[in-house]
């Protein structure tokens, strides 16, 4: 596929066969089929190998510090809310290190996209367990498999009051790209948990073990994402059976709407206002 | 001096006190010493009034107000012969000097137990031949209408209860600021065009947040409070990223968790200016006291190898004036800057002369999109000369792509591992700060050129300092000189250096125990200290301190 973000000139760092190749492709077909220009876009990865989507895209990129994907991302938004930030990193960057941001950032809602490369596992370190993985997994610092529960993204997620939060599949990347675009179009935190194997270090959840139990509710009438209870019960499937698609979705004010000042202009374009800082300094005379 | 349990109304008495003073036309210093509680403990202000100029506090008191035993019972040692102790009832003592002014009764009488403080702001300002000229206009920014009128009323109360003591001058400074120096530090940010500034509650710096909190509808401006201090420069570096000035603040614990992220902004070159307002540590430490312990801390504060700037601030015009050249700083080379202060000096509040908005410029070295609209390309790490690259803001130009990376990354910002890469930006990145060092202010010179005794300090002790060696150079017997460093790193080094030659007895005077100023001279400039004068206590050097330790030193 050509378009206006294709991959830079240099070779990825990612693995043949990796999940992360169909969600690079989703993205840039995202964006195009958005009509997104390059330089209206930003986006910010944390540290991971998730986290390198940033350098292989043709936009404004971010690659910070491994936790820290949300708090810049969400500061640059609303220093120029004319840009469209997505955040693209790893369960390990959004869940484990940058926990604390993902719960805050939720609390925030600042209109961006988190779109997380959830691959049970952690890649750039050579596959040890992550905060998604299940108990009993066998990885390199659990010998005797996983003993501390996975955590739960969609359920956390909803549970802390995001408006948006969907599941997606790096091996249905039409869906996964259609996810992308209602995400992006949302305005607020918008959380993407996209399952994706990973085909050196993660023997147990493959591609043939997630096609086997992933199905659909986009397009299933009888199911209502707007339904915070039946978006719970649904976020608690796991295992045999997983849900794909807009799990809970609630409109409602994002950080933004509540700055008047900020609906005309953006932050960086608010002009200087030298009287005023005058009268702040008279404010201290007698 | 003012001093009782936390709830019990201290802060009220002095500032509506200070107030009066201020809109009298004097010249104050007013100290602040609380514990780290939110009811109960001993806290107290310590009030000096002048019409000269007042710098610092004074350990010796005219009067004491004890709104308990304990203030009466710790301080009255400090109590001057001809002094004056005020207490209700319940305080007791001896002591002739103490006078008992039934506070609690009269509030009562006028129809308000909390008009407490007014009884006894009333018997103040009588002591000191004041009358009730702005005391109703005080009341009535604070209080509604009833509240002002019963306030009032234990004021003239309070008024009848004792006699005129002191003749004061007319206070003569009718054009003067009342300003603590986080205020001062928040409005020169402010005055420097801050849009963004993202932190974490921590005393002795959050009074920054609060009075930003207060401005930012009307300054038009975000102010975040973050989750954590990660979040918190991490959202300061993504403000500045997209082209807005932006900052953060805290103490030394919650820059022990801003670490990483100043590496960020070392590398990735993004211009960020952090104020951390010192308090003793180690870890918790002493949460509402003084201490100058910080400053190797921010000098080299997170792995790696990276410019960055620490200027301390020596007073609330300093303070002003210093934040507003850091953003400059901050923008023209791509740096991190600190802003360090300490407890002491961000919680007095005093007199200054007003600032002079003529005096600052904005001044932010970004790249003109012009140059890059006709698709030249955008490198945001061009290999430059000065070691600075241009710096655009991201989303102006269609075309161009603005790329950080907290990796070391090629010129484009793109992950790299090359040798001959990383030799560059690292060379180019200490290019900027060998240029940075061309436009350091030297330290301020205090008391006598051609000293025999050189007093070396920094940041908060310049007042302590500058009264030390002008009461030392009346008792004619040696020459007293001082250099007290704002820029302090990069350290200038010329002063020192031309000073060294001629004194013959270098002090240096902190308030730490190591003595990590005398340390960092003698790291850069391999001159030694004869003698140090620290205090680590947690409470603020004084003029007298410092000038008997520096006697006793140089005996």
């Amino acid at each position: 596929m050509t378009n206006s973000y294709q991959y830079k000139t240099f070779e990825t760092a990612w693995c043949p066969g990796c999940g992360d190749f169909s969600i690079l492709e989703s993205l840039e077909w995202a964006l195009t089929e958005l009509e997104l220009k390059p330089h209206e876009v930003l986006i910010v990865g944390g540290i991971g190998q998730a986290a390198k989507t940033p350098q292989y895209l043709n936009v404004n990129g971010f690659a910070g510090l491994h936790g820290r994907a949300l708090p810049p991302a969400a500061a640059a938004k609303i220093a120029n809310h004319n840009l469209k930030v997505i955040i693209n990193t790893g369960d390990g960057d959004s869940y484990g290190e940058g926990g604390n941001h993902f719960i805050h950032n939720i609390r925030r809602n600042v209109d961006m996209s988190h779109f997380v490369h959830n691959n049970q596992i952690y890649g750039l370190t050579k596959g040890q367990s992550s905060p998604t993985s299940d108990i009993g997994h066998v990885t390199d610092f659990t010998p005797d498999g996983v003993v501390n529960q996975a955590l739960n993204p969609i359920l956390t997620a909803i549970a802390l009051g995001a408006g948006f939060v969907a599941r997606a599949f790096s091996g249905d990347k039409e869906h996964l790209k259609e996810m992308m675009k209602e995400a992006i179009n949302y305005n607020g935190y918008a959380l993407v948990d996209i399952l994706q194997p990973c085909v050196s270090f993660n023997k147990v959840n493959t591609f043939a073990w997630y096609k086997k139990r992933v199905y659909k509710v986009t397009g299933d009438d009888s199911y209502n994402p707007n339904d915070k209870i039946e978006a719970m019960t649904k976020a608690m499937e796991w295992g045999d059976k997983i849900p794909l698609g807009v799990i809970y979705r609630e409109d409602k004010e994002s950080y933004m709407d509540h700055f008047d000042f900020l609906k005309e202009n953006t932050l960086l374009e608010t002009p200087y206002d030298n009287k005023l800082i005058q009268s702040f300094i008279e404010e201290f005379m007698q | 001096m003012i001093g009782g349990a936390a709830g019990q109304g201290m802060d009220t008495l002095a500032s509506a006190f200070s107030q009066i003073l201020h809109k009298r036309g004097y010249q104050i210093f007013t100290l602040q010493d609380y514990m780290s509680r939110v009811r109960g403990g001993h806290n107290f202000f310590q009030i000096r009034f002048s019409n000269e100029k007042v710098k610092s506090h004074s350990e010796e008191l005219d009067g004491i107000i004890a709104l308990n035993q304990e203030t009466l019972d710790w301080h009255i040692g400090r109590l001057k012969p001809n002094g004056f102790v005020f207490a209700d009832e319940e305080v007791k003592s001896e002591d002739k000097r103490l006078i008992t002014i039934h506070a609690k009764k009269i509030a009562k009488e006028a129809g308000n137990i909390k008009t407490i403080s007014s009884v006894t702001l009333g018997a103040l300002t009588k002591l000191f031949g004041m009358d009730e000229t702005f005391v109703k206009e005080i009341f009535g920014e604070k209080f509604d209408g009833e509240v002002t009128e019963q306030n009032m009323s234990s004021f003239k109360k309070g008024q009848e209860l004792v006699d005129s003591r002191y003749e004061v001058e007319e206070g003569e400074s009718k054009k003067t600021m009342l300003i603590q120096t986080n205020e001062a530090i928040a409005l020169g940010a402010l005055a420097a065009g801050l849009k963004f500034y993202s932190a974490y509650p921590m005393t002795p710096s959050t009074s920054i947040m609060s009075y930003l909190s207060r401005k930012a509808k009307n300054a038009k401006m975000v102010v975040e409070q973050a989750e954590d201090e990660l979040a918190a420069i991490n959202m300061a570096i993504g403000a500045s990223y997209a082209g807005v000035r932006a900052m953060t603040g805290t103490s030394g614990g919650g820059f022990s968790l801003m670490t990483e992220g100043l590496g960020l902004a070392g590398i990735g070159e993004i211009p960020l200016v952090i104020a951390v307002i010192q308090r003793p540590g180690p870890a918790t430490g002493l949460p509402t006291r003084t201490e100058q312990s910080d400053l190797k801390f921010v000098i080299n504060a997170s792995q790696g190898e990276f410019g960055r700037m620490v200027i301390a601030v020596r007073n609330p015009e300093d303070a002003f004036y210093q934040t507003t050249r850091a953003f400059n700083l901050a923008d023209k080379y791509q740096i991190p800057v600190i802003i360090l202060g300490d407890q002491y000096l961000s919680d007095a509040l005093q007199t200054i002369e007003p600032f002079d908005l003529d005096r600052i410029s904005i001044d932010r070295y970004l790249a003109d999109p012009k140059d890059y609209e006709n698709g030249k390309v955008y490198n945001r790490y061009e290999l430059t000369e000065s070691g600075i690259s241009p710096r655009l803001v991201p989303g102006i130009v269609p075309g161009t792509a603005v790329n950080i990376d907290s990796d070391e990354h090629d010129v484009v910002g793109n992950i790299t591992e090359e040798a001959a890469v990383r030799i560059d930006m690292v060379e180019k990145r200490a290019r900027k700060f060998e240029l940075l060092k061309t436009e350091l202010i030297e330290p301020e010179l205090l008391g006598e050129k051609n000293m025999d005794v050189l007093l070396v300090g920094w940041g908060s002790t310049y007042s302590p300092i500058s009264e030390a060696v002008d009461k030392l150079n009346e008792t004619g017997e040696k020459k007293y000189g001082a250099l007290v460093f704002g820029d302090i790193w990069p350290l200038p080094q010329k002063k020192l250096m031309e000073k060294s030659q001629i004194a013959k007895t270098i002090i240096n005077v902190e308030q730490n125990h190591d003595g990590q100023l005398a340390s960092l001279i003698r790291q850069e400039t391999g001159i030694t200290m004869a003698a140090s004068v620290l205090k680590f206590d947690g409470r603020p050097l004084s003029a007298s301190e410092i000038s008997s330790k520096v006697k006793e030193a140089n005996r």
